[in-house]
């Protein structure tokens, strides 16, 4: 299989608090990661790192067999196009309609002409069960419409990656399978993920493989199969026994 | 025990300078996004005018009033129109419409910026492969350069036109009079005080971006990112002011002599 994205003995720390102490792993295409790991275990900064908005202290990071460790923000401009971040409040222009939020990708990467945005646009809204609230700003919408249109706008150029931060965090029930069923659309469409989440049965239902985070290490890395067997780290994690 | 403060000062000013650096890195013409700058010329332009205008007014009357007072007891009330005039061209006019736009514009820039960053939404616009020097900080740099010595002029007219009210009804002088005085003025005079307001301008919008990029955390941050941006560039257009000053005299001296 094809490693696209890799990341070796990564490293990162915080004034005097070493958040991350050793993390590799391989994330083959097409692939789903699940990672999970106790608040402030660090994931959202691992993820954010993967994209450059972080700078990891040591240790490589490869994406498509590139070292991208010492990219510059003009470098990661490509990067970014093909690795999608999703991020935990949506991050939407508060500014900006929904509509212009989605046209706002579009509008900085390809030359496609007003029509043809427009009903790329309101067709992603469609199908995800968005449509009619292109016109309203982010703030008239509901914290799970937000998310929502935040993934949107997050994979509407295409991606080969995407990085979910706590997706379903936060969320109803409705919106919960809203958007689960989203990110399995979109796997099935062949994206590879990354999935960071405290949702376990959101977990389960979506990743091939469960990586552990704990105490800047990943303390544990689980396979689908082996998931409703296993009684290790993650159970007593799940269980609320270990934080 | 000033250590620390020689500390975070010196490094406001690295901090300036590097955002400094990056501007001018990202200045080009295909770079600049026009909707976005039309956007800001006229939040920071258009919607300071109404602010700078009253300010300027009541300068112009105040310092009427005042001189005509005071010189009155040396027969002096006819010097009114010249001093008065003059101090608003090359002084007040200029740094007083800076200063306004600094408290409305450095404030709005800087805590809007700062909510950026708390919301994610700088961090947003980078994950998108698009750069926030140019998206937001590009687009606010240019319009305040552009607007803020056009303000100027505004400030200028209206403060002349204040002091010229209050000369010829509370001091008796006579309009025609006035307005020779006004006229007496040269470019020389205006655009000593005009071309300062270039930097200002720019020491406005750089530092306000600075101060709402470097929030970390949270509404505090924003809250005390507004009042420093207020303060720092306030501070900037007083010490930029003397300076200015004294090289656009230079200047002078080494033009017309
Ligand atoms: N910009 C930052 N400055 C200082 N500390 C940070 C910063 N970003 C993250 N941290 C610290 O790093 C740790 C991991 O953060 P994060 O990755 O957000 O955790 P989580 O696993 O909950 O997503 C936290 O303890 C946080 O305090
Ligand atoms: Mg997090």
């Amino acid at each position: 299989m094809d490693v696209l994205l890799e990341v070796r003995h990564f490293k990162k720390k915080f004034g005097t608090k070493q958040v991350h102490r050793d993390i590799s792993f391989q994330l083959q295409k097409g692939e789903c990661l699940g990672l999970i790991g106790g608040s402030g275990s660090g994931k959202s900064v691992l993820l954010r790192s993967l994209i450059g908005l972080e700078k990891p202290d040591e240790g490589e990071l490869f994406f498509q067999g590139q070292n991208i460790s010492n990219f510059n923000e003009e470098a990661f401009i490509p990067v970014r196009k093909k690795i999608a971040y999703v991020f935990q409040g949506g991050a939407l222009f508060d500014s900006m309609s929904v509509f212009e939020n989605l046209a706002y990708p579009l509008r900085n990467h390809t030359q496609l002409t007003e029509p043809e945005i427009e009903k790329k646009i309101l067709d992603l809204l469609q199908e995800f069960g968005l449509a009619g609230n292109e016109a309203l700003l982010p703030s008239s919408l509901s914290g799970g419409m937000q998310k929502r249109v935040g993934l949107a706008r997050s994979i509407i150029l295409g991606p080969e990656v995407i990085l979910y931060d706590e997706p379903t965090a936060g969320l109803d029930p409705f919106n919960t399978r809203k958007i689960e069923d989203m990110i399995q659309g979109l796997k099935k469409k062949g994206t590879t993920s990354v999935l960071v989440t405290h949702d376990m049965p959101v977990a389960f239902q979506v990743c091939d493989r469960i990586a552990f985070l704990k105490e800047g290490y990943i303390a544990e890395v689980i396979d689908k199969k082996d998931l409703r067997q296993e009684k290790g780290l993650l159970h007593q994690f799940s269980q609320g026994e270990i934080p | 025990m000033y250590s620390s403060q020689l500390q975070t000062f010196v490094y406001f000013l690295g901090g300036v300078g590097s955002l400094c650096q990056e501007f001018f890195s990202h200045l080009s013409l295909k770079k600049i996004d026009r909707d976005l700058l039309f956007e800001q010329i006229y939040q920071i332009g258009a919607r300071s005018l109404p602010l700078v205008i009253v300010t300027a007014v009541s300068t112009g009357m105040v310092m009427s009033l005042q001189f005509g007072i005071g010189l009155e007891k040396f027969g002096g009330k006819p010097y009114v129109a010249k001093i008065v005039t003059l101090s608003i061209l090359r002084e007040l006019g200029p740094v007083f419409a800076s200063l306004m736009v600094a408290a409305r514009v450095g404030a709005g820039i800087a805590s809007e910026i700062g909510s950026m960053v708390v919301t994610q939404q700088i961090d947003a616009i980078r994950a998108l492969g698009t750069s926030p020097i140019q998206k937001i900080v590009l687009p606010r740099i240019l319009a305040c350069v552009i607007t803020v010595p056009i303000l100027a002029v505004f400030a200028n007219c209206v403060g002349i036109f204040g002091a010229m009210i209050v000369g010829i009804t509370e001091l008796n002088l006579d309009p025609y009079f006035f307005m020779n005085k006004v006229l007496e003025n040269d470019l020389r005079d205006f655009s000593a005080g005009f071309f300062k307001t270039f930097f200002f301008a720019f020491i406005i919008a750089i530092v306000s971006c600075y101060l709402g990029l470097q929030v970390k955390e949270g509404t505090r941050g924003v809250g005390l990112a507004t009042t420093k941006a207020v303060v720092a560039s306030s501070i900037g257009i007083f010490i930029g002011d003397y300076f200015l000053t004294k090289l656009f005299w230079v200047i002078e001296q080494w033009m017309y002599y």
